[in-house]
């Protein structure tokens, strides 16, 4: 066994600090240790997207990261873009056009779309598709996955065009 | 899926990541984005007892763009994908990252993790073949350049020397028409066959031809002769044949879940085909 390491990290605004062995995948550290559960482990071999967090600006597979590549970084997941009585644009616009079945995959889903749109705002059908691509669906069809995106744009451009 | 432990390292320099590599030997391995080695070491397929992680490595990342273009080891693939100068000088490059993996993939793998692995199935390999590209290592004797061309030995076996570290890539601003062309089974996976093509294309005739093969053989694989047989015509379906019998004489598959023997190659003819009809529409 490896020498635990001091990690700090920053999940959702909220500071961390604690001992940890290099080896720990950012998804255990996030799901056992912080009991920050949005996130989830689908696939375990980087493909499904299910375990999709955004560290330091970028959409990243928790499963694939060794917590001590995290260390030091910002960390942003489901939990930090809404509560239940306020959801984040997505998340309503997910449950407005049935963007998910049995949920498993929407966690996933709904950070990536977010960081999808910060860097396109305004993006095609076909955008949201390439763009989603690292993401598996299982039970929609991704029809209205990719319909409740497109229409969480709209509406994110629609209240950015009424602020200004 | 949990690895075996190993002892973790982020160097701030690169003298710090020579030591480690010459103190441990074997036993040491660099890591740029991970994806490729992580996952080999949840599987309990790498076992890596000193990791090096590369991201706090000053100097390694970014694009510079002149007449010879250079690419820092640890740019991402989502990097390629959205420098503008790169995107004008070598649009290539972007053509190929975007066919790479997921988007979550690409914002941590690497160009250098990419080329210095060796895995056949990587695309930056063959494009850094067809690009004619100098791959520059740094090692406890200094450091060398090698050619992307003679740098791939076998799978995952290349010329880097465990101690050495591949710092960047380098190649000549790609002239003409391009395309890296690939056929998958779905986003995520590696090339049944994919081909790398460059074209200079003067009056109707081409003058220059660079056509590099990926997944087809346990390296990469620059077939000179599909590149001569289209220099001197006007790239007619008689050239194109000619240069997609050269190549299938140049590549040596294996039969895998992506299919047997004569399927690859037939995909690698139709491949090969598109590469260089729409490499040669954009010349």
């Amino acid at each position: 066994m490896s020498d635990k390491m001091h990690i700090k990290l920053n999940v959702n605004g909220k500071d961390e600090e604690f001992l940890a062995e290099p080896r720990e995948l950012l998804i255990h550290t996030l799901r056992e240790r912080l009991d920050i559960t949005g996130p989830h482990i689908g696939c375990e071999t980087t493909h499904c997207g299910a375990c999709t967090v955004t560290i330091d600006g970028k959409s990243v597979k928790s499963c694939t990261m060794f917590l001590a590549q995290a260390n030091g970084a910002e960390i942003t997941t489901i939990e930090g873009m809404g509560e239940p009585d306020n959801l984040h644009v997505l998340q309503s616009s997910f449950k407005e056009h049935h963007g998910l079945q049995c949920g498993f995959c929407t966690p996933g889903m709904i950070t990536r779309a977010a960081k999808l749109l910060e860097e396109n705002p305004n993006p095609t059908e076909e955008d949201v598709r390439f763009g989603m691509a690292g993401n598996i669906c299982r039970c929609t069809g991704y029809q209205n996955i990719v319909k409740s995106i497109l229409a969480a744009a709209a509406e994110m451009n629609s209240a950015k065009e009424a602020a200004e | 899926m949990i690895p075996a432990a190993f002892e973790y390292y982020r160097p701030k320099d690169m003298e710090g990541v020579l030591a480690i590599l010459e103190e441990h030997g074997d036993d040491a391995r660099v890591m740029a984005g991970g994806h490729s080695l992580i996952p080999m070491m949840k599987l309990r397929m790498a076992e890596v007892p000193h990791l090096i992680d590369l991201q706090d490595v000053e100097g390694l990342s970014g694009i510079t763009v002149a007449d010879t273009i250079r690419i820092g080891a640890m740019t991402t693939q989502n990097a390629l994908i959205n420098d503008a100068a790169l995107e004008a000088a070598a649009p290539i490059l972007k053509e190929a990252a975007l066919q790479i993996a997921d988007p979550q993939v690409r914002y941590m793998g690497t160009l250098g993790g990419n080329v210095a692995n060796g895995d056949p199935g990587n695309d930056m390999p063959g494009l850094m073949q067809c690009l004619d590209a100098t791959f520059h290592l740094v090692g406890p004797e200094g450091e060398r350049d090698v050619s992307a061309r003679d740098f791939y030995e076998a799978a995952y076996m290349t010329d880097r020397e465990d101690e050495e570290v591949l710092t960047a890539v380098s190649f000549p601003a790609p002239q003409g028409g391009f395309a890296y062309e690939k056929q998958k089974r779905k986003i995520g996976d590696y090339a049944t066959a994919a081909a790398a093509v460059q074209i200079v294309k003067d009056g109707g005739t081409c003058t220059g031809a660079q056509i590099a093969m990926t997944n087809l053989s346990d390296t990469p694989i620059y077939s000179e002769e599909a590149s001569e047989a289209l220099v001197g015509t006007s790239v007619d379906d008689a050239a194109i044949k000619a240069a997609i019998d050269a190549m299938l004489g140049d590549i040596d598959p294996t039969e895998d879940n992506r299919g047997p023997i004569a399927f690859k190659k037939h995909v690698a003819g139709v491949i090969l085909r598109r590469a260089i009809e729409r490499a040669w529409s954009r010349a």
